[in-house]
């Protein structure tokens, strides 16, 4: 994807209240370790990427219950609304990404794309082949309580980390 | 015979609702409105994208059948279960049994609450929370949702804070009372009922028939919570929820939030193929990780996890025949996403709870209660439809909702007891209606014939219908708000004072176009005014106008607001056969009220040959819409009079809006030099008929309130339409002129 399109997807997630960081590969565990506010749980990202140890792996109910933040890779993002596409998984990234009040998503630069309309495409065959997947726009939120208030059942703080410079590009 | 004491009671619990309920309705309804506003025109094509929606819904809605057979093929291929219930009863036994008695938690569903799923799985025996915070407030407060997207909007926030301090006994010390500590407070009340949960009740916005998936559009994260902690998790949607592909969903999306509130797009947008993949999470076994040790992301993102149970359960009850009535049928394009109440003057006052039926609120509600509940049910509150038409533009899938309203007040007119016939009003106004027509429906219904024989007896008429006793007999039998001012009819119409003056006085060699001035009921009879500035203003830019005696009758759009379908046919004909030949011969018609222009451009299709209401459409020119066109044409506007700087305040009439005519009136104003504010408000709460109505009176001038808040002030108010320049006059005890007073020459 060009400079352009992350571009417009960092001015988007940070309108929709998200903080977004751009980092070469090699950053992305220093960069991960300074999101989190411990106790951290996580999922092992793909793309030979590590995590910090500070982010505990294979969490049980009780540590998803009492962690602080929560760390997974997300599949796509579109850059139209700031959003990040989070696939589940039997690993448990749905609820990782879910139950702790700050949430660290991990994508790929590559996998930015323009507009809805691309996300929506490239998730057809992956549906169909029995994929499950949210698209996931700044953190959760309500206005049942008479304002709107950010930070409901899911996440009230949301970070990205835009991994750049991989073989995606 | 009247229903004296069914109007009071009416007018009492409006008055009730009003007090107790409307700010919060009015400042929540508006907001998401204005909202919409902004965030849709932020989309590159939003008419496009419309009406990309409406065309998926509509193919979606003609091979439901076949979507169905695919859907269940692609959710019974991953083990899961499709169940087709008929009824409620159907639905809930079935649910019934899948729950067992057990620990429910639940995501915001109104297919759900029409099944009224929660009391009977509570009969069972199962202990049901419900987890969108709107939703949980109205259980504790046993209540039921006020509207479609935000349940609980006619809620305030101390009245919440009030709610669950006495339904938890919190003391003053423990009392969440700021919006951030309740939402704290009740998500930690219900994390602690999602733990205890065996099963997640969902509803589904969309279904997917290729892929088996469900889109779920919500931004607590409470749907998420729902689905992944327990094992089983039960979806429940009616049948027309169903689309054939995975990118069929894209329109939706951008369009929903947009349509509904106003966000961009809601903080989750879940695509779930159930039996998902992800590990259940078992607080039971709270120590053990959820997912087998050293699994990374990806891994078996396709395969439903083992543990997991899904059933899909599609309601019928009533949609089915629904979708074969030819007027209903478009309401199963609703994709419940509440822009239909937030745009409509009635429901910003009043809210769901007098707007709605016995689940679903505001504009779409008489579709889908009348067909899931029955006409009865849609009768209680389908008046409440002004026919204003704000809520066409504001619908993403395009449904025409006045219509549906309008078929449903038909079928309840014709549905009406033949047996309370009333020889007083039926003998004033015969036409081709049932003969146990609310009286009051049948007076507005046939205005015409009323307002001939007011000019013929003026200005008798006028001095008798002021009387005390006229009066109360009025509000008594006929329901006419005793509150309101009456027309004055004129005793020389707009016809007789045209032929009076001697007729056309431009000549056929002189003139820039030929034009009928189409002498609408209220025109020729009341505001022969407004008339005579029409002719002379268009005598000033050169039209040769005429004005005749044949086109003085009623557009159909009168008896069409009561719901009288077939008299409005009957005078759709008429009109037609009266205006046809004047455009068969080259000449314009010009209209100066503005329901007529939409009764010709919206409504004549369904009425008339299909291409006589395309040629009369084609041909039919709001005035000021026409006046802009004559001077962007080159037309010289010196004999015009010139506003010179003065202020002037516009209220453009919502059908104008609706049909996108209110900039060329507000161009018109600019051009002559005035200075022109436009009024905020969707609609002036008169539309027509409705706030002469004495039960709907103090509503009607609620809704008016924010046109006083605006024009309070203004030293000159301008109104294009009769009812808003009535409803002006009522509020700020002024009467306005129509635009083209203003503007006409001295």
């Amino acid at each position: 994807m060009t400079a352009d399109t992350v571009q417009t997807f960092v001015a988007n997630a940070e309108r929709h209240h998200a903080t977004v960081h751009r980092v070469a590969r090699d950053e992305v565990a220093a960069t991960v370790a300074e999101s989190v506010d411990p106790p951290a749980v996580g999922v092992r990202l793909p793309w030979d990427l590590a995590l910090p140890d500070s982010v505990a792996t294979d969490p049980t109910p009780s540590e998803l219950d009492a962690a602080n933040t929560g760390v997974t890779a997300a599949s796509l993002a579109v850059a139209d609304y700031g959003t990040v596409v989070l696939e589940s998984d039997a690993a448990g990234s749905e609820s990782v990404s879910l139950f702790p009040e700050r949430h660290v998503a991990v994508v790929r630069a590559g996998d930015v794309v323009p507009g809805m309309r691309e996300a929506v495409g490239r998730l057809g065959d992956r549906l169909r082949d029995g994929a499950s997947a949210v698209l996931a726009t700044g953190p959760s939120a309500t206005a049942d309580m008479g304002e709107l208030v950010i930070g409901a059942h899911g996440p009230r703080e949301v970070e990205v980390v835009v991994v750049e410079g991989g073989d995606d590009e | 015979m009247s229903k004296p004491d069914s109007r009071a009671e009416k007018a009492a619990r409006i008055a009730h609702l009003l007090e107790t309920e409307g700010d919060a309705v009015a400042e929540n309804t508006r907001g998401f409105n204005f909202a919409r506003y902004d965030a849709t025109e932020d989309l590159d094509d939003y008419e496009a994208l419309k009406r990309e929606a409406r065309a998926i819904k509509e193919d979606a809605i003609e091979r439901l059948p076949e979507l169905l057979d695919d859907l269940r093929g692609a959710v019974e291929y991953r083990g899961g279960h499709l169940y087709v219930a008929e009824d409620a009863a159907d639905a809930n036994a079935y649910v019934s049994e899948v729950v067992d008695g057990a620990n429910v938690v639940k995501s915001k569903s109104m297919t759900t609450e029409e099944l009224e799923l929660n009391e009977a799985l509570e009969a069972d025996g199962a202990h049901v929370t419900e987890t969108d915070l709107g939703e949980w407030v109205l259980q504790l407060a046993d209540e039921a949702p006020s509207h479609i997207v935000g349940p609980a909007i006619h809620k305030s926030r101390e009245g919440i804070a009030d709610l669950f301090a006495e339904t938890f006994d919190l003391g003053d010390d423990e009392r969440p009372e700021t919006a951030e500590e309740l939402t704290r407070f009740a998500r930690e009340r219900l994390l602690a009922e999602i733990r205890e949960a065996d099963v997640g009740v969902t509803g589904a916005n969309f279904l997917t028939a290729d892929s088996g998936s469900m889109a779920l559009v919500t931004s607590e994260g409470n749907a998420r919570k729902t689905v992944v902690v327990p094992d089983t998790h039960v979806a429940v949607a009616g049948v027309e929820k169903v689309v054939p592909t995975v990118e069929d969903l894209a329109p939706f999306v951008e369009l929903i939030g947009r349509s509904g509130t106003g966000q961009d797009v809601t903080s989750y947008v879940s695509l779930f193929t159930p039996p998902t993949p992800s590990p259940p999470v078992d607080f039971d076994d709270a120590d053990t990780p959820m997912a087998e040790p050293g699994t990374a992301a990806g891994d078996g993102a396709s395969e439903p996890h083992p543990d997991r149970e899904f059933h899909l359960v599609l309601v019928d009850n009533g949609r089915l025949a629904m979708r074969e009535d030819e007027d209903l049928k478009e309401t199963l394009y609703c994709i419940r996403c509440g822009a239909c109440s937030n745009s409509c003057g009635n429901f910003q006052s009043v809210g769901g709870h007098a707007f709605g039926g016995e689940t679903y609120s505001g504009g779409i509600a008489t579709g889908w209660e009348a067909g899931v509940e029955g006409l009865d049910t849609a009768a209680e509150f389908n008046d409440l439809c002004t026919g204003c038409t704000r809520c066409v533009p504001a619908c993403p899938v395009e449904i025409d909702i006045p219509w549906i309203n309008t078929v449903v007040r038909d079928r309840v007119n014709r549905g009406a007891d033949p047996g309370t016939f009333d020889p007083l009003v039926e003998g004033l106004t015969p036409d081709d209606e049932p003969a146990g027509l609310d009286p009051a429906k049948r007076l507005f219904g046939n205005f015409e014939t009323l307002a001939r024989l007011g000019s013929a007896t003026a200005p008798l008429s006028n001095w008798g219908a002021t009387l005390g006793p006229v009066r109360a007999a009025m509000d008594r039998w006929l329901g006419v708000a005793r509150e309101r001012e009456l027309p004055a009819f004129e005793r020389e119409t707009l016809v007789d004072w045209f032929e009076s003056r001697g007729g056309p006085r431009v000549s056929e060699g002189m003139a820039r176009r030929e034009a009928v001035l189409y002498p609408d009921v209220y025109t020729n009879h009341v505001a022969v005014d407004r008339g005579r500035a029409a002719v002379r203003t268009l005598e000033a830019l050169g039209v040769r106008v005429t004005v005749p005696a044949s086109a003085a009758v009623g557009s159909g759009r009168a008896p069409l607001s009561q719901g009288m379908i077939e008299t409005a046919r009957g005078k759709a004909e008429r009109c037609v056969d009266a205006l046809l030949p004047a455009v068969d011969a080259g000449r314009d018609v010009v209209v100066i009220e503005p329901s007529d222009l939409a009764a010709f451009d919206r409504e004549y299709d369904r009425l008339v040959r299909d291409d006589d209401a395309e040629r009369l459409a084609a041909n039919s020119y709001e005035v000021l819409e026409y006046v802009f066109g004559l001077l962007e044409n080159g037309a010289d506007p010196g004999g015009l009079t010139a506003g010179d700087g003065e202020a002037v305040a516009y209220h453009a009439h919502c059908q104008q809006r609706t049909l996108g005519l209110e900039g060329h009136t507000v161009a018109v104003l600019d051009r002559l030099g005035y200075d022109v504010t436009t009024s905020e408000t969707e609609c002036c709460g008169m539309a027509g008929s409705f706030g002469y109505k004495s039960e709907y009176y103090a509503l009607s001038m609620d809704v008016g309130e924010p046109l006083v808040e605006q024009f309070g002030d203004a030293g000159r108010v301008l109104a294009s339409g009769t009812s808003c320049g009535e409803q002006l006059d009522a509020l700020l005890g002024e009467p306005a002129e129509h635009p083209v007073e203003a503007v006409a020459p001295e």
